[in-house]
């Protein structure tokens, strides 16, 4: 049994399919990187993982104990955030709130946890900043650590490199390893960028509206879709 | 001046001057603390909708001769921002649309009602008083002024209770519902609260300037803070201050209460916008 595991999925919204037989599988302790061209449906899939839309058929379920709201998120960037007034500080602990039930406000504990994962996101000077005055490498960190405060097991991350520039790039995807290869946190990331995909990621899922590929990446490198999507200049 | 102190004391032992500043106080207290929230989730359009329907309400209750008019209006809001929010999310008929439709439907209904069966002799007036509430603050009856009481200790409870939850809701909704929190239950909670707040504002500055009650404090704190609870704490502060002195000048000026309160609003929000520009 897989931490998640997706079979027959067809994704899509009302009536336009997007994606079609989805089958997948993620284990413990994987690195999972989800590529394919604009619009081949990547945030639509992650949507439906994450349960904030319906898949049109077939099913994803989670397993090993992994509950379904235990899976962090890095979403892309909306419009609120960009003028949105709030600390640092108020943002990590926010992760937080699933622990908290019905109980109004942050224990000791979820304070210590938010603290701790700030640190681990090398963001603990910047507690009391503004969120909307940072960097985008930074603004990455403060909801990468608002992610790990909500999960331990699992984090699912959209384009989190969109718009960066190449140093934050490599910091960031450095900082995704550490998570990965360190704590075992299980990663499932979208990207553009093949060239990063193939040196992080455990494995490969490609999709272009069906699965063109799905296992181990030294597998899709030496395939032939992985040769052609390697080197026909897609990668960013 | 000494003059205008001596009569603002001398109006100050009048029960009606100490009930209107009590509640204008509260209302400016509770409208508010949701500022923030309407301005950055993008409700204000709601806002401005439910204050419209709330006139409409208000007619229908003045024109059937209601006399507790908030037990009607008081639903009546509540229900259409349960509608409105779900028009709102993603469904297929056009948010917006269907939001003007209602809003200004609501006005010309109310307006109609009010002319076409008002028994009283100066409808333009009673209007007038509805729609920028001049002088209803200064007229609350013992009932009016308890209502209000509980009405806003209501709102500030649900407000603290809820106040970490109001803030990932606002901040990332997506995120919120991802992790487990019910999203959608606390837009309701959020937008029925918008609700009462509205027609306890409607009191103090008429439906037409309800939104601005809202929305002033909230944009002026945010010119100058950087958290969610500074802005919130700032905005509470500022809607206040400007709830207290417009109510004084307006009794000392014989200015209507609630254009007077929304433009000391505006002037904090011009002060403070110009504070925001020097400071980068
Ligand atoms: N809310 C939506 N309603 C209808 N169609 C959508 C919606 N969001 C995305 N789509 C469509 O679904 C397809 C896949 O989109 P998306 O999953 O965002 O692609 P990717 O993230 O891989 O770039 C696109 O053709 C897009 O137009
Ligand atoms: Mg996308």
């Amino acid at each position: 049994m897989a931490l998640l595991t997706a079979q027959n999925v067809t994704l899509g919204y009302d009536n336009t399919t997007v994606v079609e037989d989805l089958n997948f599988e993620v284990n413990s302790g994987d690195y999972l990187c989800i590529v394919g061209e604009n619009g081949s449906g990547k945030t639509t899939l992650m949507k439906t993982i994450l349960r904030l839309k319906n898949s049109l058929s077939g099913k994803i379920f989670t397993g090993e104990g992994l509950r379904q709201n235990e899976i962090g998120y890095l979403p892309q960037q909306t419009e609120v955030q960009r003028d949105f007034p709030a600390s640092v500080w108020e943002i990590v602990l926010s992760g937080c709130l699933n622990k908290c039930g019905i109980r109004p406000f942050y224990s000791k504990k979820e304070k210590m946890l938010a603290r701790e994962n700030m640190e681990r996101m090398g963001i603990a000077h910047l507690e009391k900043r503004c969120y909307r005055e940072l960097s985008g490498g930074q603004q990455q960190r403060v909801l990468l650590a608002r992610a790990l405060c909500a999960t331990s097991k699992m984090l699912l991350l959209d384009e989190p490199v969109a718009g960066l520039d190449p140093k934050a790039t490599a910091e960031l995807y450095e900082v995704i390893d550490k998570l990965n290869k360190e704590y075992g946190i299980t990663v499932i990331m979208i990207s553009h960028d093949i060239s990063a995909a193939v040196k992080y990621a455990s494995h490969i899922l490609h999709i272009s509206h069906k699965p063109l590929f799905f296992g181990k990446t030294e597998d899709y490198v030496k395939s032939h879709i992985g040769q052609a999507f390697t080197q026909g200049g897609q990668g960013v | 001046m000494t003059e205008n102190f001596s009569k603002l004391a001398d109006y100050l032992r009048f029960d009606f001057v100490r009930n209107a500043l009590i509640v204008g106080v509260l209302i400016a207290l509770c409208s508010s603390l949701l500022g923030v929230t309407l301005v950055l989730k993008r409700f204000s359009f709601i806002g401005d909708g439910l204050s419209h329907v709330a006139f409409g309400a208000m007619s229908v209750a003045a024109v059937v001769g209601l006399t507790d008019q908030m037990a009607l209006v008081l639903p009546v809001t509540v229900i259409s921002a349960i509608i409105l929010l779900s028009m709102g999310q993603g469904s297929k008929l056009k948010g917006d649309a269907a939001i003007a439709m209602i809003s200004v439907g609501a006005l010309a209904v109310g307006y109609l009602l009010q002319n076409v069966f008002s028994t009283s002799t100066n409808v333009s007036g009673d209007v007038c008083s509805t729609l920028f509430g001049s002088t209803s603050i200064l007229t609350l009856s013992k009932g009016d002024v308890w209502t209000c009481i509980i009405l806003s200790a209501l709102v500030l409870a649900v407000f603290i209770v809820f106040y970490n939850k109001i803030f990932a809701v606002t901040f990332d909704e997506s995120f919120s519902q991802a992790t487990g929190i019910r999203a959608k239950a606390y837009n309701l909670l959020i937008a029925v609260v918008i609700a009462v707040i509205i027609v306890l504002a409607m009191n103090l500055v008429g439906s037409l300037l309800v939104s601005a009650l809202i929305i002033f404090p909230a944009l002026s704190a945010m010119r100058l803070f950087k958290s969610f609870r500074g802005v919130v704490i700032c905005s509470a502060i500022i809607s206040v201050f400007c709830a207290l002195i417009g109510i004084l000048i307006s009794i000392v000026a014989g200015t209507p209460v609630g254009s007077t309160v929304v433009v000391t609003d505006l002037a904090v929000f011009a002060i403070f916008a110009l504070i925001g520009v020097v400071k980068k």
